[in-house]
């Protein structure tokens, strides 16, 4: 019996458990509400019913689940009892390739054998298949059977049917944000596990406060000294990220949102705000052809009109003023909730003395909006080193140490893209890298973050 | 100019300090104001008391033109300053609050240091040459609000940080720091205590004389303590308005009356 079908079968019976049970309950109920006792009567029969359908359906689930990872290996098993196996190669490779291959042909996705070998493991195979697959059908049936039986026994007029519901879609609830949870310490714990390698080839000194970037030389063979130092990589990321970009990012940001909560009407409010925000809805990649087709070029030419030698045509300027561009939303949205949170009592208090309006903002509304902004270009600047795709099509390669924003600078998530695009062998200390860079990335942006959402919060009481 | 019924008044000013005619304030097609005409005096307290919403506190904002800062809010007839139209195109609306400050219902201080929050005004207007200049201003701002035995040694300390009580005082005293000539209170100890609200009021005794002040106030205790005149507003109305003890014990008009011996409001 194939796995569709099973579920399938398994869906309609837990239907037919829950109409049951509903009725069942429906039934005692009336009964027992004709008795007159307030706590006759429990729960509402739909209750019931889900408590009788769900332990038809969540005993057989788990039981397929785990059945359709151990069942495998019991076919194999089988297979390997049989006569025709004795005949197969001692070395685990071909092995594992013959009894492979016999699998394929016996379960349909394989037409012939390449391999001779496999020809005669294809019938064992089939039996054991068919055997396994009857045998995890019966049990999960057997399994829906006794459950739903179970809870159908136990429907009476004052059973409480909803607080077990209830609890259940509770521990669902848990589990599905403890999912989340895990899969970001799983990622976690790998990053440190391949930085882990990647530290026991690479003194971590070395690494942290090297100037010199060329893994390809590492790999070439000249040795893992002197090709690891991240120092130009991370100063090209703040060079970017938390300079240039932010030079563009905070004064625009701050004075587009001091123009919509202060001065713009609501009908101009209501049509920039959201038009604001559309720019942090532009995939990236379109912002890297930007940067890449149409700034870096005119910088370079600007550059070497005004006679400006190295310009390139990657440079941290072009990739750092279009990253900014792309913040400015985020700036610009943390600063206009700042802004709008500072009560108006502040502002009238400000207005009454004689401020005019710009003295009022600029002597009042900001300094009192000041934590909410910073926290608002943490965030950003955490949002802009860990930005990718512009970067990549606009900065460059070459891990230069240089202050010249016309030269082409390179960046963490530059490099580790380069790092692992392609075939890459996962025991070189240049594949490696890439993860201890991203680590050393993960670790600033996680602190930035707690940094931005600690000053936040304690702006946002200041004035509750 | 028209001049004011006998009805409503029982009172002549001499020489007023501000003067309203016929004043009509609108937010939006609602009137809020049906035409207040009222003289404030130079030399006594002034106050305006009536149920809640009967723009008393509209009536306020529109003599230091705090209502422009509300968009849909539009004003008709005529306020003079010492004679002059303060909705006039002439009239900058900065000198105007200068000249006519204002203490709100919630105190405001601004989140600075004490000694910041007194300097607002004056560095705003220019009103100190140097840091000496501004030291006087300061403390001779405290000393009126009363203030200043209390924070003198913690001046650089946050104004928000102190009793609500001293944050009101340090309003007034901010509000004095740019030597207006009427002060505006818009029920300034409705967010205090007892003690604090006697404090505010034995403040005003000591401010009157030196500044024409109007206080808008919903306890009609207050404004027989604090005030010498008092306007009864009604429904956007002015009903009546008159010597203070006057007003309390011998008002002339019928709603007045009620107000008072607490019928409604």
């Amino acid at each position: 019996m194939t796995g569709p079908a099973i579920l399938l079968l398994l869906a309609g019976l837990g239907a037919i458990a829950w109409v049951s049970a509903r009725a069942r309950a429906l039934r005692l109920q009336t009964v027992a509400r004709a008795t007159g006792r307030r706590d006759a009567v429990h729960s509402l029969p739909g209750y019931h019913g889900w408590y009788v359908a769900l332990w038809t359906l969540i005993p057989a689930g788990i039981f397929l689940a785990v059945w359709a990872n151990v069942a495998p290996g019991l076919v194999t098993q089988s297979v390997l009892t049989d006569p025709a196996a004795q005949s197969l190669p001692a070395d685990g490779f071909a092995r594992s390739a013959i009894l492979g291959e016999a699998r394929a042909i016996a379960s349909g996705l394989q037409a012939a054998a390449f391999n001779p070998a496999s020809e005669a493991l294809v019938e064992p195979y089939r039996t054991a298949l068919t055997e396994y697959g009857i045998a995890g059908a019966v049990l999960a049936l057997i399994l829906a059977f006794a459950g739903g039986a179970y809870a159908f026994t136990r429907v009476r007029p004052d059973f409480r049917a909803r607080t077990r519901v209830e609890r259940l879609v509770m521990a669902s609830l848990l589990i599905a944000s403890l999912l989340a949870i895990i899969t970001t310490l799983g990622i976690v714990a790998s990053l440190l596990w391949e930085s882990f390698r990647f530290f026991s080839m690479v003194n971590p000194l070395d690494f942290l406060f090297g100037v010199k970037w060329s893994p390809q030389s590492a790999a070439m063979g000249y040795g893992n000294k002197d090709a690891f130092g991240a120092v130009p990589l991370f100063w090209g990321t703040i060079f970017i990220g938390a300079i240039i970009a932010m030079i563009v990012a905070i004064p625009l940001g701050l004075m587009s949102a001091v123009y919509l909560t202060q001065y713009a009407s609501p009908t101009v409010r209501k049509w920039m705000k959201p038009m604001l925000e559309v720019l942090a809805g532009v995939p990236t990649v379109v912002y890297g052809y930007f940067a890449a087709l149409t700034v870096a070029p005119a910088l370079r030419d600007l550059a070497v009109s005004i006679g400006i030698h190295g310009a390139s045509s990657e440079s941290a300027l072009a990739a750092g003023l279009v990253m900014g561009v792309m913040i400015i939303p985020f700036v610009s949205s943390m600063a206009d909730d700042s802004i709008a949170a500072v009560p108006q009592s502040m502002r009238d208090g400000s207005l009454a003395m004689g401020a005019t309006t710009s003295e009022t903002i600029t002597r009042v509304l900001v300094p009192a909006a000041l934590p909410g902004v910073v926290g608002g270009v943490l965030l950003a600047v955490s949002r802009a080193i860990g930005e990718t795709m512009i970067v990549v099509m606009a900065a460059g390669l070459a891990a230069n140490l240089t202050l010249n924003p016309f030269a082409s600078v390179t960046t963490v998530t530059t490099q580790i893209v380069q790092l692992l695009t392609g075939d890459q062998e996962f025991d070189s200390a240049k594949t490696l890298a890439a993860f201890a860079l991203g680590l050393v990335l993960f670790i600033v942006t996680l602190l930035l973050n707690i940094v931005a959402l600690r000053v936040v919060k304690k702006y946002r009481e200041a004035y509750e | 100019m028209t001049p004011m019924t006998e009805e409503q008044h029982n009172l002549a000013v001499d020489n007023p300090k501000m003067t309203a005619r016929d004043v009509k304030v609108f937010y939006g097609p609602k009137q809020a104001i049906k035409g207040v005409s009222i003289d404030v005096d130079m030399d006594h307290v002034t106050a305006f008391i009536g149920p809640s919403g009967c723009g008393k506190s509209t009536f306020l904002r529109t003599l230091n033109r705090m209502n422009d800062t509300v968009a849909s809010a539009r004003v008709e007839g005529a306020i003079t300053l010492d004679g002059e139209d303060i909705y006039a195109p002439s009239m900058d609306v900065v000198q105007l609050r200068a000249r006519v400050g204002m203490v709100f219902q919630k105190p405001n201080p601004f989140p600075k240091s004490i000694y910041e929050n007194i300097a607002y005004g004056p560095r705003i207007h220019g009103l100190a040459a140097s840091k000496a200049d501004m030291d006087v201003i300061v403390e001779k701002s405290l000393r009126r609000a009363g203030l200043w035995e209390e924070v003198k040694d913690r001046l650089q300390d946050s104004g928000t940080a102190l009793s609500g009580g001293q944050q009101q005082r340090l309003c007034i005293g901010r509000a004095i720091a740019v030597e207006p000539e009427v002060i505006l209170m818009d029920e300034p100890c409705s967010a205090l205590d007892p003690i604090a609200t006697a404090k505010i009021e034995e403040l005003i005794h000591e401010l009157r004389g030196r500044y024409a002040i109007v206080i808008v106030t919903h306890n009609m205790q207050q404004a027989a303590r604090v005030s010498q005149r008092t306007a009864f507003f009604h429904l956007g109305e002015l009903v009546e308005y008159g010597v203070t003890s006057e007003i309390f014990t011998n008002p002339r008009q019928e709603r007045t009356k009620d107000y008072i011996t607490g019928r409604y409001g």
